[in-house]
């Protein structure tokens, strides 16, 4: 699906790169816990967050993630929203919690990243 | 032993102590470096994480350090040292999950204790070195070669 889909699947205001909202996104992570972020094995996801520290924004960059979902009616700081426009990070936000998020556009097909999980760390 | 392949690229970031809302912008820079010289993508990604991890600890939990990206022709290195306070017990830092954050870190959303087992599992190559009261200087390598893999005698 495209950016614009999934604003219009879960009501999401778009912040910062309303030009991008044409970007193809197939795999989606849902995560407050950036470590569980930085454990993902794959690029170009869409990261759902109800962070709104620049550390969200930073490690979507970092990352190389589509764009940023903000839930539960959070509002990220205008440095933030400055941040990712100048990242080139879409910036969306939305009133719905993050499980009915999640659950919204898992329905429509967006799938879970591929991720590292804890006993890869083993040995 | 044969000379190492030359230095292709040197670039040295400082990471101050406590500026939280900076941290991360070397990691950014890392990989735009990267990516401009036409490194393969899963080693961007991979240094991307390494270079993050590296300097979230650097700032969380130090007096300030820095970082150091070498771009050679068959790896990219990048190696960290800070000013203290120094890892008493490496092993332990080692085991996912162990972590001395304290709870602004945490409500930051790191500290999970994922960082140093992180930067391991995106590593060809990791060497911790540490002294209490001195300070820790960590080397994390990155083949860009898969064949290259063979040196390290490691899995990815």
């Amino acid at each position: 699906m495209t950016l614009a889909e999934v604003c219009e699947l879960v009501g999401a205001e778009v912040l910062a790169g309303e030009e991008l909202l044409g970007r193809r996104v197939d795999k989606g992570c849902g995560a407050d816990l950036l470590s569980d972020v930085l454990s993902v094995t794959e690029e170009g996801f869409l990261l759902i967050t109800g962070m709104v520290t620049p550390q969200a924004v930073r490690v979507a960059d970092v990352m190389n993630a589509c764009a940023v979902l903000v839930v539960r009616g959070k509002r990220p700081p205008p440095k933030v929203v400055d941040y990712a426009r100048e990242a080139g990070i879409p910036l969306l936000a939305t009133e719905k919690g993050m499980f009915e998020t999640c659950g919204i556009l898992y329905g429509h097909g967006l799938r879970p990243t591929e991720f590292r999980h804890l006993s890869d760390y083993a040995g | 032993m044969p000379a190492e392949p030359s230095i292709l690229l040197r670039r040295v970031f400082p990471v101050p102590p406590d500026a939280i809302e900076e941290a991360g912008k070397a990691s950014t820079e890392v990989r735009r470096l990267l990516r401009g010289m036409g490194a393969e993508p899963e080693v961007v990604r991979r240094a991307g994480i390494v270079c993050f991890e590296g300097e979230m600890n650097i700032a969380l939990y130090t007096k300030g350090g820095r970082i150091v990206l070498v771009v050679r022709e068959d790896r990219v290195e990048l190696l960290f040292s800070d000013r203290g306070p120094g890892i008493a017990d490496i092993d332990l830092v080692k085991q996912p999950g162990y972590s001395t954050a304290p709870d602004w870190a945490r409500e930051l959303g790191f500290g999970a204790g994922m960082g140093i087992p992180n930067m391991e599992k995106n590593s060809d190559e990791f060497h911790i070195f540490s002294r209490v009261g001195q300070g820790t200087v960590i080397r994390a390598t990155i083949y860009r070669r898969r064949d290259d893999l063979g040196r390290s005698g490691k899995e990815a």
